[in-house]
């Protein structure tokens, strides 16, 4: 009985979540430009996607966009994270209590407010993407240094005086010795950065150059539009991207295990 | 040398001071000018005196409450159910329920929206259920990680103690696992009741015309109507800072995040 409802329940809640996607999964492959409607099978939808430019474009920029915001982050951040590690406490909570602001706030805020500051207020702009890149990095930077902080805290405090006995100067126990023991968590720190600004909506909304879109921008402005066509060939990215998730997220669970095994 | 080690963290400092605390400083002086640069609190009296603003306010508020009532609803046994119950130990999935949250949400949206048409014909006869439910839709995986994570960190032993000791199962859940799974439940509340305030991509997308608070700073921001806005902004950031203040008793919002 109460296997059964564990059971029940957990199922109820997935298919919540992913009947929506695998039923749009299943109508990216027909002609058919509603939901419900029967239609044959095609590819009509992976040909618009992958023939289209403007779409091309818009994917090829927001994983560049993702890219580049998420190496920002992670540099700046586990900078950050080693700097304030080694601070005073003081110091140090001061730090991670202006890091906390964007996290806890929301994104339209986060993103008017750096819009008001960079592009109302000092007149930059927005056609240069410095507006977009900083505002999504304001968003990613505290998450790469909330990843790598643990690393450091885990790590055994001997192992830099250690090196510096040994003979190593500051920097070479620095890049020897530190780097390697924070290297997973700036990995994932650059993971959390990139699916953020991949999530995004508000901040780049608010910050972006007015030609150049994001998947998130471009879907939203397509749901608004009347463009069947583009439409449909949404429904085919979203599966690609869905397929793409799953495959990511297998295999780092299976690395991920390995390591903890070790 | 500890003083050489510490310098490394001043670029984040100085990026943090700049573009996170600078914005807010300057979103609050916009909040309490004019288009002349003048100081006024006629912003402020417009907020607060307008139907139509204040209207908006209460109904997100509304809004919030519920989506954060239907999460948290819909969450708890399943977190359970993944950390304690049937589902106890098997990764993959918690990985399963929680994966959503690296997919596109815009993307999810769509999927949701072409779903909803066709079993309701007209999205725009329901706008507060179709609200509610792409809400959830989207936020509640962020409900379900936090409240497993303060689930399984619990000691089993102390639920086993309760029942020993002649507790029955009602007074043993309300007793000894709310209490102990509450830091869970505050962080997973916070990651879900501002979003519902605030992201009203949701609402646009499910061909929504009520209004929540972060429509308005959409709106404001698409008539260029900076000082307005910033009054919103404003207002929102001083809810941030009171929902922050009252949830740290209990949680450490950290790593987690919503949509």
């Amino acid at each position: 009985m109460k296997k059964t409802f564990h059971i029940f329940w957990i199922v109820l809640i997935l298919l919540f979540l992913y009947l929506p996607i695998m039923v749009l999964a299943v109508y990216s492959f027909t002609s058919s430009t509603m939901i419900g409607s029967i239609r044959g099978f095609s590819l009509h939808n992976y040909e618009t996607l992958f023939t289209t430019p403007e779409l091309m474009d818009m994917i090829r920029g927001t994983f560049l966009l993702a890219f580049v915001v998420a190496l920002i982050s992670t540099i700046l951040g586990s900078l950050g994270a080693v700097g304030a590690f080694y601070s005073k406490k003081k110091t140090r909570s001061a730090i991670e209590l202006l890091g906390q602001i964007p996290v806890v706030n929301a994104d339209v805020v986060t993103g008017f407010s750096v819009c008001i500051l960079l592009i109302v207020f000092f007149g930059m702009n927005k056609n240069t993407y410095i507006p977009l890149v900083i505002g999504l990095c304001v968003l990613c930077t505290p998450f790469v240094y909330l990843q790598v902080m643990p690393r450091l805290s885990g790590m055994d405090p001997y192992l830099y005086e250690a090196a510096l006995d040994l003979g190593c100067t500051p920097s070479q126990a620095m890049i020897r010795v530190i780097l390697p023991e924070i290297i997973p968590g700036m990995v994932s720190g650059f993971l959390t950065a990139l699916t953020l600004s991949l999530d995004d909506y508000f901040i780049t909304s608010y910050t972006k150059p007015a030609v150049f879109n994001t998947i998130s921008t471009y879907v939203v402005n397509a749901t608004k539009g009347a463009q069947t066509d583009v439409k449909t060939a949404l429904w085919a990215l979203s599966t690609l991207l869905f397929v793409v998730i799953v495959i990511v997220v297998v295999m780092m669970n299976l690395t991920g295990s390995r390591e903890e095994d070790r | 040398m500890k003083l050489e080690r510490r310098y490394l963290a001043i670029p984040y400092v100085i990026f943090l001071v700049v573009f996170v605390v600078l914005p807010l400083i300057v979103v609050t002086y916009y909040a309490f000018t004019n288009g002349e640069g003048q100081p006024t609190i006629s912003n402020f009296v417009t907020f607060f005196t307008n139907a139509r603003t204040i209207g908006t306010f209460l109904y997100s508020l509304f809004v919030a409450v519920v989506t954060t009532l239907v999460c948290l609803l819909l969450a708890y046994p399943a977190a359970y159910i993944l950390a304690k119950g049937y589902f106890a130990g098997k990764g993959g999935m918690l990985l399963l329920v929680v994966m959503p949250m690296w997919i596109n949400f815009t993307l999810r949206l769509t999927a949701l929206k072409e779903l909803l048409d066709m079993i309701e014909g007209n999205l725009a006869m329901y706008p507060f259920l179709n609200t509610i439910i792409g809400q959830t839709y989207d936020f509640l995986p962020f409900m379900i990680l936090p409240i497993y994570n303060s689930l399984t960190r619990m000691d089993h032993s102390l639920l086993e103690a309760a029942e020993d000791l002649g507790a029955g199962k009602a007074s043993v859940l309300i007793k000894v696992m709310l209490p102990l799974s509450m830091p869970g439940i505050i962080s997973g509340v916070t990651m879900v009741f501002l979003p519902s305030m605030t992201n009203y991509v949701v609402l646009d997308m499910l061909y929504n015309s009520t209004f929540i608070m972060g429509s308005l700073i959409g709106s404001y921001f698409s008539s260029y109507d900076w000082h307005n806005g910033s009054m919103v902004a404003a207002t929102l950031l001083l809810l941030i800072v009171l929902i922050t203040y009252i949830a740290e008793g209990g949680s450490s919002a950290s790593g987690e995040r919503r949509g």
